[in-house]
């Protein structure tokens, strides 16, 4: 069967899985969102901290005082349409843009998985997401279709295969495979779970769980892809993900994942979903039963479309590379560390004690971090040097406008990174106020002792 | 296979709708914790750690410095009954003595002592004179204000004691026919009566209810006692005994010589004896000391030595006690800390010598914490 590309875009499939993967998505979204106000985070986040750690590029991202709130309502609101299928391109694109915009305010709460919902959420916006079982269909029959274009679909599983592999290649290294770190240092104090607690302290569990995460994660997009091992698969993905989600403060990511993988599965399933809400709710599911076929012609836009995902995918499979062009080890520096399915890898701790100094009179003072920062972002900001030399930055204009003069910022920063002893882990002569963040190489991140094998 | 799924589905349901948010409350308590069973703990046992520090630390350590306080308290009411100047130097001995097992307590800001603000209510420094000598003039005051909390405790006892006059004939001239005498008896006694009931109020709820609540939350999250605990020790070291008795009258926060902060500036000779008391309060605690005694139980450095059989790695309860002591040496060796701030400039042994306790932080701070797991604040991560 000789693989053709354009044969491959004219193929056809069932639009159900799409449409409960995009109930799924928009419920699972607003759930995140209400937990996420219900637990006091956006104060405690956003509002509360005098200071905010901001992307390289995208320092004018801030949150905007009691506005935030409307930000989270429009994600909300957008994630509601979404799942209804509710003039989707424009929900999704409200979800796409707040949702991002929520995630860029700080980099203090990055975590992959906001990453893979901006990423998805970004890929959604390109297909049919509302051909089937949506209230656009409902509304105008000239867009409801029972039958999409099968990349569409595919382009979703794609995603998840890329996140799944990725994160199992990230794992594919010393610390984790030898050392059994950093799982050696969590998992023991990990001994209060009902039931498997007493276990957590043994160290066939720690290797266990390392092994088996890591192969779990190069094998689950194979295991979903092929209708025999689909089972397997999907049972893997919940018992995963479940213990996950009991030993690790990961949120809501595991459930998300776990819906996620519903995609994989054979149209009848999502058919009797569908079905099931149908009778919940009374709805006329025949009625999007038309067996109408998407077929996307070759106008210029689609095209277009065409590119930009191909382009999208480029990235997705290449961005998790360019540590390669950095040189020391990316655990230590983490210079291309971000955006590159790295879940779980480290547990890395730091202290950061910043002196500013009077380069004329050579007097000089430490600064209390507590006066600027929150516990939470003073934790991540000991150990990551993007977050150092911004505040670096922030320190010497806070202190000149309080009129001192002609300052320079030290920092005396030590790391300790999956079970090593602390090290120095800044350059403590070097004045930081000279340095900016950049996509270089810091020259300033003294090198690390040790060595970690792998990729 | 339909049934199969359908098993599936629910069950994961079953478990989403069960697990809850570990991290935001309370996890469920380990059985019991009788060590008399012959197997031996596969973890180490938080329990017993806990079960350490309230029952052999932090008890015995609160009624060690309940009593010294009643001490004071009788010294004065001795010295009021009977204004001598041998009664007058037996108030400030046990002023001292009670100041002194003070810093074997203060880093204990949990639960009854935390919901009270004890340790700011009990030794705010340096005390405000000014509003100390109003209430003199004046007679009125009320101690229980938040903004009055600069005006009372041992900081206000140190300025009374020891600042208000140059020697023991003037002041007890002051205070038996000078004209503030009926009221500064009264703003003693009522700072004397303060400090007890806050005491009192304390030790009340460690030997009450307070001492399962602590004990019996011994899992491992952010609220859990271990967790929180290990938060406020190192929060204590940083900003009161490292930064309050010694980084700040020092300069390093400020850039210029603050000897009027020291604790117990009045007095002039004591600072030092003071640090090195919370100093060695501090060591005891993390070997796990029972309070006036030789004898150790589990602590954070027995725990440190039971993970690291499993990790294998540095023997980190050696550097920190290294350190530790490190840092004593080269304090220990330097003159009272009034003395090197004021006439030292810059004051270079004591800088030295506070580079040596800096460098405790780094090692509980980074290596301790990261070694144990412990929680700092209750968000989500991934572990980036």
């Amino acid at each position: 069967m000789p693989l053709n590309f354009s044969t491959y875009l004219n193929k056809d499939v069932e639009a159900a899985p799409l449409a409960v993967f995009r109930i799924f998505f928009g419920l699972m979204m607003l759930g995140s969102i209400i937990r996420f106000w219900a637990y006091g985070w956006i104060e405690k986040l956003y509002l509360e901290p005098a200071f905010h750690f901001s992307y390289y590029g995208f320092e004018w991202v801030k949150p905007i005082g009691s506005l935030t709130y409307v930000l989270f309502v429009i994600c909300a609101l957008a994630a509601v349409g979404i799942a209804l299928g509710y003039k989707y391109r424009t929900s999704v694109l409200f979800f796409f843009l707040s949702f991002t915009y929520i995630e860029l305010m700080d980099k203090t709460t990055y975590l992959n998985h906001y990453y893979f919902i901006s990423a998805l959420s970004f890929l959604l916006f390109f297909l049919p997401v509302n051909a089937y079982f949506s209230l656009d269909a409902r509304k105008n029959p000239k867009i409801a279709f029972q039958r999409i274009p099968r990349w569409t679909v595919d382009s979703v599983k794609l995603l998840l295969g890329v996140v799944y592999f990725y994160a199992g290649i990230a794992k594919l290294n010393s610390d984790w495979l030898i050392e059994a770190m950093p799982l050696k240092i969590w998992l023991p104090s990990k001994f209060d779970i009902p039931l498997i607690g007493d276990l957590m302290g043994k160290e066939w569990i720690h290797y266990g769980f390392s092994w088996g995460g890591a192969l779990y994660d190069l094998a689950i997009p194979f295991l979903l892809l092929f209708a025999k091992t689909r089972y397997l698969g999907f049972f893997l993905v919940v018992f995963f993900h479940v213990v996950t989600r009991v030993l690790f403060p990961i949120g809501m990511f595991p459930y998300i994942m776990i819906v996620s993988a519903l995609i994989f599965f054979d149209p009848k399933l999502h058919h009797k979903i569908l079905g099931f809400l149908s009778r919940w709710f009374k709805i006329n599911k025949a009625k999007y039963d038309n067996g109408k076929v998407l077929e996307y012609g070759t106008t210029f836009t689609q095209r277009l479309k065409h590119t930009i995902l191909v382009i999208f995918f480029g990235v997705q499979l290449l961005f998790p590379w360019r540590y390669l062009l950095y040189p020391g080890e990316l655990f230590w520096t983490e210079e291309g560390y971000r955006f590159s399915w790295r879940v779980m890898l480290m547990e890395k701790s730091g202290y950061a004690q910043f002196k500013i100094v009077n380069k004329e009179t050579g007097k000089w003072f430490y600064v209390d971090n507590r006066d600027f920062l929150t516990p939470f972002q003073e934790k991540q900001m000991s150990f990551q040097p993007d977050f150092i030399v911004e505040y670096a930055h922030f320190l010497k204009d806070h202190f000149e406008e309080d009129g001192h003069k002609n300052l320079a910022v030290y920092v005396e920063c030590f790391v300790a990174l999956n079970g090593r002893l602390s090290q120095p882990y800044i350059d403590p002569n070097v004045d930081l106020t000279q340095e900016r963040d950049s996509f270089k190489h810091k020259t300033w991140i003294l090198p690390f002792k040790d060595e970690i094998k792998g990729i | 296979m339909r049934k199969k799924w359908y098993v599936l589905f629910i069950a994961a349901l079953a478990i989403w709708a069960c697990s809850s948010d570990g991290s935001s409350d309370n996890p469920p308590t380990d059985d019991d914790m009788g060590g008399g069973d012959d197997m031996i703990p596969v973890t180490f046992d938080r329990g017993a750690m806990l079960t350490n520090w309230a029952d052999n630390i932090i008890i015995p350590s609160y009624k060690a410095f309940q009593s010294e306080l009643s001490e004071l308290q009788q010294a004065y009411n001795t010295f009021t009954a009977d204004k001598t100047e041998e009664n007058l130097t037996n108030f400030r001995v046990a002023w001292l003595d009670a100041h002194t097992a003070w810093q074997w307590v203060s880093m204990f800001e949990i639960g009854p002592a935390e919901s009270a603000g004890y340790r700011l209510n009990m030794n705010t420094y340096p005390a405000d004179t000014d509003l100390i000598d109003s209430f003199l003039t004046t007679g009125t005051f009320d101690l229980s204000l938040p903004a009055n909390r600069d005006a009372k405790g041992f900081g206000a006892l140190d300025y009374l004691l020891n600042g208000l006059d140059a020697n023991d004939t003037d002041l007890l001239e002051r205070w038996t026919n000078g004209t503030d005498a009926a009221n500064t008896e009264d703003f003693i006694n009522a700072i004397l009566s303060d400090m007890m009931s806050l005491t009192d109020d304390v030790v009340g709820q460690w030997e009450g209810s307070y001492r399962n609540t602590f004990v019996s939350n011994d899992g491992s999250s952010a609220t859990a006692s271990v967790d929180r605990f290990v938060n406020d020790f190192i929060f204590y070291y940083e900003k009161f005994l490292r930064a309050g008795k010694m980084g700040i009258p020092l300069g390093v926060f400020s850039n210029s010589l603050l000897p009027q902060n020291l604790e117990a500036f009045h007095k002039g000779d004591v600072s030092k004896a003071l640090f090195l008391e919370g100093l060695s309060a501090v060591q005891d605690f993390f070997n796990g000391k029972h309070f006036g005694s030789a004898t150790t139980g589990e602590s954070l450095a027995s725990y440190l030595d039971d993970l690291n059989t499993v990790k294998d790695g540095e023997d980190l309860t050696k550097l920190i006690n290294d350190q530790i002591n490190e840092a004593r040496d080269l304090v220990g060796e330097l003159g009272t800390f009034r003395e090197e701030i004021e006439n030292n400039d810059p004051p270079t042994n004591m800088l030295l010598a506070y580079d040596q306790v800096q460098a405790v932080v780094p090692l509980l701070k980074v290596d301790m914490v990261s070694t144990m797991s412990i929680s700092i604040d209750f968000v989500d991560a991934d572990g980036d």
